[in-house]
């Protein structure tokens, strides 16, 4: 799950970060009165999820609450990464004298957290990553143990920092271990951490993703999910225990596990056609769950035929095949739909589908060709 | 022979008690597995339908000194899978298989160290198991039906796939000397590399299927291993060719990050390495096939 900027910096603030002061604003008029208070010249932040937001014109200065107010106008009227902008972050704009990167994330390779910095802040630091690598300082972290002092101030020299600057970032970077720990984070990341006029650190962007299977004993950051980050569709699957990704394709899909859900698509593709969606019914489907994959993929209006692809092994097929005969009485009947089933109880669900009148395909391949066919 | 488990293995079932773990615990007994115990905290002593005959006991360790068992199937819901894993590596079972999809990341980083410091082989979490057909024995929750005795070696980190992959060899007439599934997670206890090792070790099995899917770099790491070490063939299928980026599919460790942990990434590093990769599941399965004729 993705956190939004401005409660990614009340998180880091509490964890010790230097964030400037800011505000929140949904209108011009809130920026502008926002742009009063602070006086001086501000900085005014689209606050939405997708990334990119800079180079999309969602982050602008204003000398002025005039100024102010017409930049948030402009703001407002975008739409980033298929996102519209519904609330904009002002802050007191921060002299900078330079830019840096500090990021924590999961090393999956090492088993470990890992601490990325870099000197080339401000940017996107995949593309340091993939042009410049030798720019990025990596530092393996024990999520038991933390940051130790010597670690962080190893990282704050080679970044070039000096005297009280080096105290400040070991302070800046153990904090950001300690808030990804705390939240159940899989990224957070300040970029830029900049060195402003006086010399000192200020942490002036926040980003945060939490470990989706951390939210359930994260109830304080569950509350700050954005119910906009996910389509309707998305949010129901979700609560049906289903995972769902809509694509722009012809061919509705349900299969259960993921490696097969996605291999599903690529045999659809392989044979011509283009998958709707990624649907994974999970573990232990029974009639509840189908009907709604059912009614999710069908209210698609691209969806022109439906491939259920189902292998049981923790999953039952007869109670797929159940859902399946109960979901088709109920749903569409005019939408072509092809059914694989195999696995355990196959035997069972191939009679309760055959009773039923749907036939069943033994093989993934033959059902992915019959489902193209259906959907031309 | 096979790899990982085989007729010596001696299982207790964590979360036996449970319905999913009953239900699974019967279809492995039927497999041919040896289950000699279960454990269910607090509910020590009771019997369960259908397998009155295997001791439910409150700890592993209680399970392991009065049954001499020496692996473990989790069982248990996401929550307190982790502490599971920990209580079997404390016990001393040297194969952990966790089924349990949902464990928080950082739970996994601070239960990796003790698993390893206890030299313990962890596989998955949110795995399907292991298989073993010629010695009947079955851990975790892959359809038996589908499985013969042969030659191939599997190892997958998706579960339904990795049935599709088998089910495709039997019927091919490949049998399998050991089915792994190492599990969709982002941090899992045992990689390809592991897998990839003892099936090069392993004298009965003449060549390697390898499933993948986008997400993480351990494909190009097998890439690696393959291209120096192994003398064995290998075919592969990665799952995710047409998957959007940025976004997880399904599986917790299933997601292309910018550049890294695209399927074609994959796919290049492992045919660069000499492995066939297939198309489909199917072609994957039938150009190992060709090979080993």
């Amino acid at each position: 799950m993705k956190v939004h900027e401005s409660d990614a910096r009340a998180i880091f603030r509490r964890h010790g970060l230097p964030v400037p002061e800011s505000c929140l604003a949904s209108t011009a008029d809130e920026a502008a009165q926002a742009a009063r208070a602070f006086g001086g010249l501000v900085v005014i932040k689209a606050q939405v999820l997708a990334g990119g937001r800079g180079k999309a014109g969602g982050v602008k200065l204003a000398g002025s609450p005039e100024e102010a107010g017409t930049a948030a106008t402009r703001i407002l009227a975008l739409n980033i990464g298929g996102e519209p902008v519904r609330r904009l972050l002002v802050a007191p704009a921060v002299e900078i004298a330079r830019e840096m990167y500090l990021g924590v994330l999961i090393d999956r390779t090492a088993q470990s957290l890992v601490m990325m910095a870099s000197a080339e802040g401000g940017v996107d630091i995949e593309e340091v990553a993939a042009t410049n690598p030798s720019a990025i300082l990596r530092a393996s972290v024990d999520p038991l143990a933390g940051l130790p002092d010597w670690q962080a101030r190893e990282l704050g020299f080679a970044l070039g920092l000096t005297g009280s600057q080096v105290r400040q970032f070991v302070r800046v970077a153990q904090g950001l271990v300690e808030a990804f720990v705390d939240v159940d984070a899989s990224l957070a990341e300040v970029n830029p951490l900049v060195v402003d006029a006086e010399g000192n650190l200020q942490a002036i962007d926040a980003k945060l993703n939490i470990d989706d299977n951390a939210l359930a004993r994260q109830p304080e950051i569950e509350r700050l999910r954005d119910p906009h980050e996910e389509s309707e569709a998305e949010r129901r699957a979700r609560a049906a225990g289903l995972s769902y990704i809509k694509l722009d394709g012809t061919i509705g899909c349900m299969v259960n596990g993921a490696g097969l859900a996605m291999a599903t698509m690529d045999v659809i593709k392989h044979y011509g056609g283009e998958p709707a969606n990624f649907l994974d019914v999970g573990g232990g489907a029974g009639v509840e769950k189908i009907t709604t994959a059912f009614e999710i993929i069908l209210e698609d209006p691209n969806v022109r035929a439906v491939l259920v692809n189902i292998f049981a092994g923790i999953t039952r097929a007869d109670d797929v095949a159940m859902g399946v005969v109960a979901a088709r009485a109920r749903l569409a009947q005019d939408v072509p739909l092809v059914v694989r089933v195999a696995g355990t109880r196959e035997a069972e669900a191939l009679t309760l589908l055959e009773e039923a009148g749907i036939g069943a395909e033994r093989s993934m391949d033959s059902a992915a060709a019959q489902v193209v066919e259906a959907a031309r | 022979m096979s790899v990982l488990l085989d007729a010596t293995t001696r299982l207790v079932v964590q979360g036996m008690t449970g319905s999913q773990g009953s239900f699974h615990t019967r279809l492995m007994r039927e497999a041919g597995t040896q289950v000699v115990a279960g454990v269910t905290p607090g509910r020590g002593g009771v019997a369960v339908n259908g397998l009155e005959d295997i001791p439910v006991f409150n700890t592993v360790a209680e399970a392991t000194q009065a049954t001499d068992a020496n692996a473990a199937c989790i069982f248990v819901p996401a929550a307190f899978a982790a502490d599971a894993i920990l209580e079997d590596a404390a016990a001393g079972l040297s194969v952990i298989v966790c089924l349990t999809e949902g464990i928080p990341v950082l739970d996994m980083l601070r239960v990796m160290p003790r698993v390893r410091a206890a030299g313990a082989h962890l596989i998955g979490p949110n795995c399907p198991g292991v298989t073993t057909p010629a010695d009947g024995v079955k851990v975790g929750v892959m359809p038996w039906a589908v499985h013969s005795p042969g030659p191939v070696g599997v190892v997958s980190r998706s579960g339904t796939l990795t049935y599709e992959v088998v089910q495709h060899l039997t019927d091919l007439g490949a049998g399998q000397t050991t089915t792994v599934g190492i599990g969709g997670d982002p941090i899992i206890g045992t990689r390809f590399i592991d897998v990839l090792s003892k099936f090069e070790a392993d004298p009965q099995t003449d060549g390697v299927v390898l499933l993948g899917e986008i997400g993480g770099d351990d494909e190009e790491r097998a890439a690696t291993y393959i291209q120096e070490r192994m003398t064995k063939p290998v075919t592969s299928f990665i799952a995710g060719k047409t998957a959007p980026p940025e976004r997880r599919m399904g599986h917790a460790g299933a997601i292309v990050s910018g550049t890294s942990g695209s399927a074609t990434a994959k796919e290049s590093a492992l045919r660069a390495a000499g492995v066939l990769v297939g198309e489909t599941p199917e072609h994957a399965a039938r150009l190992l096939v060709d090979r080993l004729r």
